[in-house]
């Protein structure tokens, strides 16, 4: 039971693979690498965590109790904000991709320019 | 492993199975917000209130927004050069 | 190569490769039994060392602030790329659409904006503003800190919009102030670190007093640093959604008119 969390992330991964694979709508593709994306957080989450850990805020308990690790936390914190905006970045240039090709099929992008 | 550990990730899994299996974008969007509320969660039951906290707003309100937003513009498009198609089919 | 044989061949690789990822993942170490040395010193010592209780906050303010600096910009710079492609499209479409029509400027309320919404957006807004603003200020004491309460501050206009009035919207966020103010807390990131050059010799170095653990402006820049990061996450959310409602809504007033 308790690699349960490291193969959540694995099937989040191979999951979101698939759907980035096997997708025919630029859409899909960007909401898969999303899933994608989730994996690596629950893989640091799980990676930090002490049994019986507290939060890492020592504001009402003494600072001498045990806590889960916070440096994984800071990686996560500010991935969880970039990741959002790349992913409107993408979907801008899926917007434009279809404005140019008329289409949003990822395999009919190429033909149109035949 | 607590109970409430094991059921969040259980509901991570599953949302996230399901966002990937669904077939219309416009649902995706939906079940996307689902899937951040579960993530936020879990990131609460692993003590780690800082990074739910940050994956709660963007993650229900600001993704599913943008995907929404940009089907509705493709769907738009696709509109408006099928009346440019009609036109000059007919001319 | 046809659809199946695609995914015949992602069937047979993600086979390979997912065998190979758990068997990498049997080699962690196990679940809540991590050792790793810099987070259990820093727990430690970081309360007394720099005199602010979130340990999270204070790593991605002070300690680890360089790599905060590198994060902040690539969100200024994706945004960037967000506001570049569409602004080029809207007026690629608005010259494509050359009937010389007015772009409704006059109150456009939305066919589903019920009484009870915009009650609900009336209550909700000055709630996100206030519950935002308090996040980011008490970013070293509690849970919080300038990028959770930027995409909260974010947040509000949206409710704007979600009651109906998108143009009134437009109003309160307009795009000029809304741009200045988030290279205002870019730039103000940056001179953070600068100070700590200039006064103290260290880029990013804490110069500023520190005070008791606990209050509010003990931990020396990091409340400085939240409200910079904060006015800038909140910057370049509010302009990434403009910029998506443009797109997808005044296209439609001119389609209509």
């Amino acid at each position: 039971m308790s690699f349960l969390p490291f193969a959540v992330a694995a099937w989040l991964f191979l999951v979101g693979l698939y759907g980035i694979v096997a997708s025919q709508n630029l859409i899909r593709t960007i909401i898969s690498l999303t899933i994608v994306q989730a994996s690596t957080y629950v893989l640091l989450l799980s990676i930090g965590y002490r049994t019986g850990g507290q939060a890492p805020i020592f504001a009402d308990i003494p600072a001498t109790s045990n806590a889960v690790d916070p440096v994984v936390q800071v990686l996560m914190l500010t991935d969880v904000v970039v990741e959002a905006t790349i992913t409107a970045l993408l979907l801008a240039l899926a917007i434009q991709a279809h404005k140019r090709f008329g289409s949003l099929d990822p395999h009919e992008l190429r033909a149109l320019t035949d | 492993m607590t109970v409430l550990q094991i059921a969040a990730l259980a509901a991570v899994a599953v949302s996230g199975g399901a966002v990937v299996i669904m077939e219309d974008p416009l649902r995706q969007a939906l079940l996307l917000g689902m899937f951040g509320l579960s993530l936020t969660i879990l990131f609460f039951v692993f003590q780690a209130p800082d990074v739910a906290l940050s994956e709660i707003v963007v993650s229900t309100v600001g993704l599913p927004v943008m995907v929404l937003l940009a089907i509705r513009k493709v769907r738009q498009q696709e509109e408006r050069q099928q009346e440019e198609q009609g036109e000059s089919a007919d001319a | 190569m046809s659809r199946r044989t695609r995914l015949t061949f992602f069937g047979v690789a993600v086979a390979c490769f997912g065998t190979v990822l758990v068997i990498g993942f049997t080699g962690l170490p196990p679940f809540g039994d991590y050792h790793g040395v810099y987070g259990q010193v820093l727990n430690g010592v970081a309360v007394s060392l720099r005199h602010a209780t979130d340990i999270v906050t204070s790593l991605n303010f002070d300690i680890r602030a360089f790599d905060t600096l590198g994060e902040e910009f690539i969100l200024f710079s994706s945004v960037l790329g967000v506001v570049l492609l569409l602004r080029q499209m809207r007026k690629e479409d608005e010259q494509e659409s050359e009937e010389g029509e007015q772009e409704g400027e006059e109150e456009h309320t939305f066919a589903g904006a019920s009484e009870a919404l915009r009650a609900l957006s009336l209550v909700l807004v000055p709630t996100m503003i206030a519950i935002g603003v308090y996040i980011v200020v008490h970013g070293a004491l509690t849970p919080g800190g300038g990028f959770q309460g930027g995409v909260i501050l974010a947040a509000a206009p949206l409710g704007v919009f979600l009651g109906g009035r998108y143009l009134k919207m437009k109003r309160i966020a307009p795009d000029t102030l809304v741009e200045s103010g988030e290279a205002i807390g870019a730039l103000g990131f940056a001179l953070v670190g600068l100070g700590g050059l200039i006064f103290v010799g260290i880029f990013f170095k804490n110069f500023l007093p520190f005070g008791i653990p606990g209050h509010l402006l003990s931990a020396g820049m990091q409340p400085i640093a939240s409200i910079a990061v904060g006015l800038e996450v909140a910057g370049a959310f509010v302009l990434a959604w403009t910029e998506f409602l443009d797109q997808a809504m005044l296209m439609s007033d001119e389609e209509d008119g």
